[in-house]
């Protein structure tokens, strides 16, 4: 089948396949795994953001009832590796060694410094509080803008900044230097986590006879995890295995290598039995990887008649005590660098990157990973450019957006696809933006603080091997799938890709199903256990279907061909006059059934001998697949939001959010816009209230849901969706285009825009700092 | 500190059978369902009343098993959401929350059904904002919220139809 003969749409909105057995009460997330053999670890973890041990007494909780063991950072290290984040792209990175458990000195509130196995978590946890630790408190480290001028926090780097990234086209300074006029505003952007509903868990169990270990893991991705225990623990890769069950949610939370995961598996190698840990939400809001904490001063460039020369931006990102392992914290600014001014026709860029060490928790990949930055910083910026020069603010896009493909910003970035102008054509004709202003300019004169805003958006999805390859990373930007024919003409299908909800699974057998005619039903697919499916990249950058669905359907495709070739051979037709539709291989031209599929694959199995003599029936086909030289797929949209704001309180209310967006071809339209709604959702949450907030001595606020506000059904309007018409396919393949992150790459920046446009209209000035809480939003009023 | 977990007895109605079980006196209603029963449907996303994974009915009403100590239980009567599902009381739910996406992950689910299917036995008229306003006290991290209201929506109109 030749990709010009496939619809946009590949499938249909087919509902995703484990949620009838979810809804059921019969999950199978990692805890309810029951192990009734296995040991309750619990940490005792650092109350300090920044502190030496100078001694640990666990004494009296190795004396408690029912504690099998107790291990401290120190007695640890003989057993299990220390690691760093480097990367060969970046030789020049400062990166400290990090160990499971901190071993001299602790670096964040919350940092594990000894684990504890008992016979239950409760048991665990009173022999963890035993536990007697004499601190030495040290300074913290957590003003990311005089990190350089502190004392190295890691005093062997001699500095707090991890690394400098810069990024220029060529003569970009001169061009910034004659612009007519620059406008400059300086971000805060804070810092927020995933918050996925099931916090992190693992059961790691140890055959010490043949030096297997096996781990039922609520992640992303297993593969990964796999490599990286065999070399923290010194075992053969072959013999760790990881499964992933049902995972309550990941958004790039559950991606990287935890401390905890470390020491809960040496336990289970030490003492050769299961070993389970469940974080409880404080844990997890101490130790969950956490993201988007940067400081801006971005600068847009226009010329005497209001058009757009370029940007320049100073970054500064800070992160954790460490760079996160294996994957580094490079991903954020990166996406600034190269993705501020994007969505338009511009001269130049300047930028500048610090990445910078905090004593906070550990910064990671949460989706959307810098794209929302840049996206806000560009929108922003174009929005305050229009409200400087009074152009509007849609024509002044317009006017300016890339249309000529490829396209090379100025940033460095080649784009292959991008669709602006489609998108802007759909967002005019689903909106009428004349009758929205006009109701706008009526809430106002009604006394109403309203705004409305826009962000146009590109999410880079399904990357390929220049970073993490180049970098001499294990992260696998591919995927696998064998499909295998069963006697009874039914498909089982093993497939790399993991599943935390999106609906990965789902795509998966759609597209095998129609690459092979058969129903969705005649096919079983697995995922999550690296025992079982072949290597591959899992869930990180939007790229289960680009990549994973690739992969599937192109051994869905070999193994087509053996099936029809074997139907040729019973038929004496040619393979080419044959086709596989509804369960039946029939005759292309006349539709005639030569025979069912089920009758084909009993006879290969059992009476091979009919096809030949001398054909051996390949049962079984396998792919893989992953971009070589193509660095991502680029996906694009334009977000509006319109909002009003309580004079009263101060709260934002969003009343409409509207997506439109274009991601080449789709497999399943309910599973893409679940992915986009509930990346808005997430989005807004970061812009309205998430933080991550620290106190002054450097020790986490944030510790609990009560204290960290996410998005709840009545903070949230129903999410529009509009799919622009695409652009020619001309990706290899099947042209797929990630969805997973575009709802949050946008949200946040359009209700931003939205909300300064509502200020505005009040006569107040924009603000740049975020997220737009109640009292901040009351101080832009005036009104405290 | 003594080594001996105090314990007691209780006895309660799960899910229509009657259940005794020797529980620590600090053990959570949750982890008595989950760990001493094996009903792991019931979900723990905070512990703290937070985040309402762990909803479960007590006497009939929605309550958060990871607020109650399992000895509260003593003498009441629980249903999970294992109990609802096989008696079939949610189908009708349950099925339009699969077929209009309303669980990514599901983690949310087993406490966002029970809310809904008590939401709507009130009997009352549901617009979209109260549905939403229902859901008060339930965190979905993934889906947006938008097909969970679509499928509460969905029932509330089929089912005050069929009751007309
Ligand atoms: S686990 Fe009970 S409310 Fe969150
Ligand atoms: S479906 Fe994942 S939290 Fe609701």
């Amino acid at each position: 089948m030749t990709d010009e003969l496939l619809p946009a749409t590949l499938g249909d909105a087919e509902p995703a396949i484990c949620t009838r057995r979810l809804a059921s009460g019969r999950s199978r997330y990692t805890a309810d795994v029951a192990n009734p053999k296995a040991l309750h670890a619990a940490f005792l973890r650092s109350p300090h953001a920044h502190a030496h041990i100078l001694s640990m007494d666990t004494e009296p909780a190795r004396a408690m009832t029912g504690v099998a063991a107790v291990w401290t950072g120190k007695e640890l290290l003989a057993r299990v590796n220390g690691y760093a984040a480097r990367t060969a792209v970046h030789p020049e990175m400062k990166v400290p060694l990090q160990h499971a458990l901190a071993v001299e000195t602790a670096r964040f509130h919350g940092e594990p410094v000894a684990i504890v196995v008992a016979e239950s978590r409760a048991r665990a946890e009173d022999a963890a509080a035993a536990i007697s630790v004499e601190w030495s408190p040290q300074p913290p480290l957590c003003d990311p803008g005089s990190a350089a001028d502190e004392p190295p926090l890691h005093p062997e780097l001699d500095t707090n900044i991890a690394l400098h990234l810069e990024q220029a086209s060529e003569g970009a300074e001169a061009i910034l230097a004659a612009a007519d006029r620059v406008i400059e505003r300086r971000f805060a952007f804070n810092r927020h986590t995933g918050v996925p509903l099931e916090a992190r868990s693992i059961v790691a169990d140890f055959e010490p006879c043949e030096g297997r270990l096996e781990i039922v893991m609520s992640h992303q991705c297993p593969h990964q995890m796999q490599v990286e225990f065999a070399r923290l623990l010194g075992l053969a890769q072959h013999r760790v295995r990881i499964v992933t069950p049902d995972v309550g949610g990941a958004f790039g939370v559950k991606q990287q290598l935890y401390g905890e995961d470390v020491a809960v598996c040496a336990a289970a190698v030490l003492l050769g039995c299961p070993v389970r840990f469940v974080a409880d939400r404080a844990e997890a809001m101490l130790t969950d990887i956490q993201a988007r904490e940067h400081l801006v001063t971005a600068r847009l460039a226009l010329d005497a008649d209001g058009r757009m020369l370029g940007f320049s931006i100073e970054d500064t990102h800070a992160i954790g005590p460490y760079l996160q392992y294996p994957r580094s914290n490079l991903g954020e600014s990166r996406a600034l660098l190269s993705l501020v001014g994007a969505p338009y026709v511009l001269d130049c860029f300047f930028g500048t990157a610090d990445i910078v060490f905090q004593t906070k928790a550990m910064a990671g990949h949460y989706r959307g990973v810098g794209h929302p930055l840049a996206c806000t910083v560009t929108e922003a910026l174009v929005d305050e450019a229009t409200r400087v020069s009074g152009h509007d603010r849609i024509a002044f896009r317009k006017a300016q957006l890339v249309r000529k493909l490829p396209h090379r910003s100025p940033t460095g970035v080649l784009f292959e696809r991008l669709a602006f102008a489609e998108c802007f054509e759909a967002l005019e004709k689903a909106v009428d933006l004349h009758v929205l202003e006009a109701e706008v300019a009526k809430d106002r004169a009604r006394g109403r603080i309203a705004g409305w805003g826009v962000a146009a958006f590109i999410e880079q999805t399904a990357r390929g091997p220049g970073f993490y390859g180049h970098g001499g990373q294990s992260v696998s930007s591919r995927d696998g799938a064998v499909v295998r024919l069963e006697p009874s003409g039914t498909i089982r299908c093993l497939s790399s890709v993991t599943e935390q909800g999106q609906g990965t699974e789902t795509g998966v057998r759609q597209l095998v199903a129609r690459a092979l005619g058969v129903c969705s039903d005649a096919i079983e697919i697995i995922t999550g256990d690296t025992a079982v499916t072949p290597h591959g990249g899992g869930t990180w950058g939007s790229r289960g279907m680009a990549i994973g669905g690739q992969a599937a359907w192109d051994a869905a495709q070999s193994l087509r061909c053996e099936i029809l070739r074997l139907a040729a051979c019973l038929s004496q037709r040619s393979p080419e006059a044959l086709d596989l539709l509804q369960g039946a291989i029939v005759e292309r031209e006349t539709g005639l059934t030569i025979i069912s599929l089920s009758e084909l694959a009993a006879m290969a199995h059992f009476q091979p001998y009919r096809f030949g003599a001398d054909r051996q029936p390949q049962l079984s086909a396998s792919a893989e697949y992953g971009p070589l030289d193509q660095p991502f797929r680029a996906g694009t949209g334009i977000q509006l939001s319109r909002i009003e704001i309580d004079p009263v309180t101060g709260a934002v209310h969003p009343l409409r959010h509207l997506v439109v967006h274009e991601a080449g071809r789709v497999v399943n339209p309910l599973m893409v816009d679940g992915q986009i709604r509930g990346g808005v959702a997430q989005g807004l949450g970061a812009a309205l209230f998430e933080h991550c907030a620290y106190a002054e001595d450097g020790r986490a606020e944030a510790t609990s849901l009560a204290r960290y506000q996410v998005p709840m059904a009545v903070d949230l309007p129903d999410i529009e969706l509009v799919h622009a018409g695409h652009p020619t396919f001309t990706d290899d393949g099947l042209g797929i285009v990630g969805v997973g992150e575009a709802g949050t790459v946008g949200a946040g920046a359009a209700l931003l825009n939205a909300v300064n446009d509502a200020l505005a209209g009040t006569g107040a000035a924009a603000v740049f700092t975020l997220p737009l809480t109640p009292p901040r939003i009351l101080a832009a009023l005036g009104a405290i | 500190m003594s080594d001996a977990e105090p314990v007691r007895t209780i006895t309660c109605t799960v899910n229509g059978g009657l259940r005794t079980a020797t529980v620590p006196v600090r053990t959570s209603l949750a982890d008595f369902l989950r760990e001493t029963l094996g009903l792991t449907g019931t979900h723990l996303g905070c512990e703290e009343g937070q985040c309402g994974a762990c909803t479960v009915l007590s006497d009939g009403r929605t309550v958060r098993a990871c607020l109650l100590l399992a000895v509260q239980a003593d003498g009441t009567v629980i249903e999970t959401i294992e109990g609802a599902n096989t008696s079939g009381r949610l189908a009708d739910l349950q099925e339009a929350f699969h077929v209009r996406g309303a669980l990514q992950c599901g983690f949310c689910t087993s406490g966002i059904l029970l809310t809904a299917d008590a939401m709507l036995s009130e009997g009352n008229a549901l617009e979209r904002a109260d549905i939403r306003a229902g859901l008060t006290g339930h965190i979905c991290r993934c889906t947006g919220y938008q097909a969970i209201v679509d499928a509460i929506a969905d029932i509330g109109a089929a089912r005050s139809a069929a009751s007309d």
